[in-house]
């Protein structure tokens, strides 16, 4: 059995450990698999190395429960699992990258740990998504009930309640300001796509793109500053959260309604002018209909996005306890500052004020997830066929 | 038209047409009113604060700049530690996505990513100050007892776990979706017969990512992350929420005084505030508008030399 190593000399030494695979034992070496691992040796080693990591973590949890002089220190000390997959991880990084310098060399074997730190980096950025919702769903669960969704926080100081209050002016606030945005986003690609040339249609490019960086809580003392020059200061109005949801809204519509509009072919619209029709009514007739499911999908979505907006309403739209119908008078409560307010000052019995801010919480990720999905939906089902 | 006057066409004016059009024109230009207006508001509200007394400044400051120096410095610091840790994270997501997880498989994980970026702040900050501050409080007391001989680990290690790293991971994990989209797209615009052509001379996986695709998406990782530091700066409830603020400027990491956020100092202050110190809160949300209007300006600008880094054409 002899095992080709190639042009590659390899640091004999280091592998003194491994023994070649069974795999090349035929009586003629295969020049082309020669010098590699079998096919899933990284995927053995993985497993092998979380079993290694998690016997070697059990072995020191289990002496550290039975030995009785530590046994108060770690006392509710569950089974380390995240130490162990680190480590195991860890190990597996370790072990392919000498293996594989060891069998096929030097490249191969940086490939092989940059893959292994690749998927790494994928898999830690999924930990916190995991986290965040598994914990939001299992916190927010206790209070998921009728009362929260019929109830207000009016005359509430323990337990009870809910937030009406907040669901009735998040859903006020977030209408006005897609009022206000979508007319100004949509006309704005129109122009953009339809009939923007030079400076203008430039400068008002750039400065949308700018637009989108707009910190939110820059956007609500904006909309502090317009409102208390007209009222005063101190004011505090639902439709002031509004104005700075929309300045928040209006970048993204015109985006995504700009890119949806210049996918339109130019076909439709030669083909529609052939027939005399006036470019406004091609407009309105025949490009906006044509885009119309991409145009409500990136609307959907940047309501998604500015529904969760919490430091402008904080700002602007301030927080109360009780309904407030009206956009233009008084204090609003929106979902957002409800979550923060409840986790923030908890009065008596802080353990109800806490479930109510998961609970909001939980509801406010589920409008998203909801809205998100809905966009989805609405741009598989109506987006016209490609018959490009 | 240089037509002879004969042959001249003149086309109707349709009263539609005209209304139409000047609609588009007006809209666009209202976003640039409203972009200016916004300057003009903060500043005009920010002015009380800039001349006013020293006496009159929430806490005992000499000057408006003595008392947004900490706050600026916090900004920029939380910020600058959440992109180191956000960018080769982002990185490595986004060839994940794009050149290493099964084609079938790509979609479906980019979709997933992008749900980080549907989670609102608040409910981030929820799980930094709930979940993570208490998850990552003994780790920082290992840290400071193993390596708090340097500065920036050094004691007493903060009992809750609210401290300034705390908040750049949470920043990290918020602005992690915006830059992996990015290079996601970029690094799948890379010429085909780059990689190809790399592939062909014998390169591994890693080299062709090192030989085409890094150097191709350069400029494209460097805006995408001036973008996500863009929202690093101005995200407030996450840091409000999580960290345990106080007006100082300190570079030590796991400590329990830590330099708060312009964002979150506003928005902790701002329903209390009244007077002055509105206008001084204000004027510190004008420090923050120019300094992110910057660092986005300079993102935009590095993108639209390079046309095809705009996704939009």
């Amino acid at each position: 059995m002899q095992l080709v190593t190639g042009t590659q000399p390899g640091p004999a030494t280091d592998g003194s450990e491994i023994t070649p695979e069974p795999s090349t034992n035929s009586p003629m070496a295969n020049s082309l698999t020669a010098g590699m691992l079998p096919r899933h040796t990284s995927l053995w080693i993985l497993l092998a190395s979380w079993v290694v990591s998690a016997a070697t973590f059990l072995i020191l949890y289990l002496a550290e429960q039975s030995a009785p002089g530590t046994a108060a220190g770690s006392e509710g000390e569950s089974f380390n699992y995240i130490g162990a997959l680190v480590v195991g991880t860890a190990l597996y990084l370790v072990v392919i990258y000498l293996l594989s310098r060891a069998v096929e060399g030097q490249r191969k074997a940086v490939d092989r740990l940059v893959t292994g730190l690749v998927a790494v980096a994928f898999g830690l950025a999924l930990i916190p998504l995991i986290s965040l919702i598994s914990t939001t769903v299992a916190f927010g669960a206790t209070r998921f009930d009728l009362t929260f969704f019929t109830n207000s926080m009016r005359n509430i100081v323990g337990s009870g309640g809910g937030g009406l209050h907040a669901i009735l002016g998040t859903t006020l606030v977030t209408v006005a300001a897609s009022i206000i945005s979508v007319p100004i986003g949509l006309l704005t690609a129109i122009y953009l796509v339809e009939y923007g040339r030079g400076h203008l249609a430039r400068g008002i490019t750039f400065f949308v793109d700018v637009m989108t960086g707009i910190p939110s809580i820059v956007a609500g003392l904006f909309a502090y500053a317009l409102l208390a020059i007209f009222f005063g200061p101190g004011i505090r109005l639902g439709i002031g959260g509004a104005i700075a949801l929309s300045l928040l809204m209006i970048p993204t519509v015109v985006r995504s309604s700009e890119e949806m509009l210049k996918l339109v072919p130019n076909d439709l619209r030669e083909a529609a002018f052939a027939l005399g029709v006036p470019k406004w009514l091609t407009v309105l007739k025949v490009v906006l209909p044509t885009s119309s499911a991409g145009i409500i999908t990136g609307i959907t979505l940047a309501i998604a996005r500015v529904i969760g907006e919490t430091a402008p309403l904080l700002i602007i739209a301030g927080f109360t306890q009780s309904m407030n119908y009206n956009l233009f008078d008084g204090r609003m409560m929106t979902l957002p500052v409800f979550v923060y307010n409840s986790y923030v000052s908890q009065g008596t019995d802080a353990q109800a004020y806490v479930d109510r801010a998961w609970t909001g919480a939980l509801t406010l990720i589920l409008i998203v997830m909801v809205l998100n999905l809905a966009a989805r939906i609405i741009s598989r089902i109506f987006s016209p066929k490609p018959g490009r | 038209m240089s037509a002879p006057a004969e042959l001249q066409i003149r086309s109707t004016q349709r009263i539609g047409d005209r209304i139409f059009s000047r609609a588009t024109v007006f809209a666009g230009a209202t976003i640039l009113v409203i972009l200016a207006s916004v300057a003009v508001f903060l500043v005009a509200e920010s002015l009380p604060a800039l001349v006013a007394d020293p006496s009159e400044l929430p806490g005992t400051q000499t000057s408006f700049w003595s008392y947004a120096a900490p706050l600026a410095f916090g900004t920029v610091w939380a910020a600058i530690l959440a992109l180191l840790i956000a960018v080769p994270l982002s990185i490595g997501v986004a060839l994940f996505i794009s050149h290493y997880a099964p084609r079938k498989l790509a979609q479906s994980l980019g979709y997933v990513v992008d749900l980080l970026a549907a989670v609102p702040s608040v409910v981030y900050g929820l799980w930094g100050i709930g979940v993570l501050a208490p998850a990552l409080q003994p780790v920082y007391s290992v840290m400071v007892n193993a390596m708090g001989f340097i500065p920036l680990f050094a004691g007493p290690v903060s009992g809750t776990g609210r401290t300034i790293l705390t908040v750049a991971v949470v920043l990290a994990v918020m602005i992690l979706p915006i830059i992996t989209a990015l290079c996601r797209e970029i690094f799948l615009q890379t010429p085909k017969l780059h990689e190809e052509a790399a592939l062909a001379m014998g390169a591994t996986r890693w080299e062709v990512i090192k030989l085409a695709v890094l150097p191709f998406g350069r400029p494209g990782i460097i805006s995408a992350s001036m973008l996500g530091l863009g929202r690093a700066l101005g995200e407030t409830m996450a840091v409000a929420m999580v960290l345990s603020p106080s007006a100082i400027i300190s570079f030590a990491l796991l400590q329990s005084t830590n330099p708060t956020t312009i964002a979150a100092n506003i928005a902790l202050n701002f329903p209390e505030a009244h007077g002055i110190g509105v206008n001084a809160l204000i004027a510190s949300g004008l420090v923050l508008f120019v300094v992110t209007l910057v660092v986005n300006m300079i993102a935009r600008l590095i993108i639209n030399r390079r046309k095809a880094f705009s996704g939009a054409n």
